[in-house]
């Protein structure tokens, strides 16, 4: 599974994504986060305002009680501040 | 429809003939162009805008869809840009197509409202003494998009 960041979470971790293979219990996007946090500290505090962090799958929005199942890329950004 | 995600700069005038050149029928185009800011007392010199190309694609044809329909719109068009830019240079542009002016007006005020909460960018502002910092998300811009719910 690809992981993707964006915005200051991109420039925190200095890395735009990585490739990663969680256990069949992380099953939603909430636990890939905790999952994630717990392999590494900048992730854990990149995701502390957890309420505040967006995710998509396979480029659709979703929340974090979004199953996991059949995502080939994940991708965790700020709120957006475009237009 | 027309939707586009690019880092290459655009020519606002050229974009709304090319509109309005579609348009058999229509009598109002009301057109939006964003600019890069650089007000006294706000001086930022660079603006550099990180974008998920994919998911705003997607994101930016729903908002242009959604307007669609409830404006009974004939065409809407959203051009976004990313990477880069210079103070006065255009970021955004939406274009709406209705039969009369008052559709025209708000659906590009809908469109307006709903990219920015909505569509993935992410702007980063270089100022001229050299600092740089991430725009927060404004609570506001959530309030002018939930006005239309």
């Amino acid at each position: 599974m690809k992981i993707r960041y964006f915005a200051w979470l991109r420039e925190r971790l200095n890395r735009g994504e990585e490739e990663v293979d969680p256990p069949a219990e992380v099953k939603t996007v909430g636990d890939l986060m905790t999952w994630l946090g717990n392999r590494d500290e900048a992730i854990a505090l990149a995701f502390e305002k957890r309420r505040i962090i967006r995710a998509a799958i396979d480029a659709e929005m979703v929340t974090h009680d979004a199953p996991l199942a059949g995502a080939s890329v994940v991708a965790f950004f700020p709120p957006m501040t475009g237009g | 429809m027309t939707v586009r995600v690019e880092v290459a700069a655009f020519d606002p005038g050229g974009e709304t003939n090319a509109f309005i050149a579609r348009a058999a029928g229509a009598g109002a185009v009301v057109t939006f162009t964003g600019l890069v800011r650089s007000l006294p007392g706000e001086l930022v010199s660079t603006l550099t805008l990180d974008c998920y190309p994919e998911l705003a694609v997607k994101q930016l044809e729903r908002i242009a869809e959604q307007a669609i329909a409830r404006f009974a719109l004939l065409d809407a068009g959203l051009i976004h840009r990313y990477g880069a830019l210079a103070a006065g240079e255009p970021i955004v542009q939406v274009m709406t197509l209705a039969a009369h002016r008052q559709a025209a007006f708000e659906a590009a005020e809908y469109l307006m409202d709903y990219l920015k909460t909505d569509a993935p960018f992410w702007k980063k502002e270089l100022s001229a003494d050299g600092t740089e910092h991430w725009v927060d998300a404004k609570a506001e811009d959530d309030a002018a998009r939930a006005r239309w719910e």
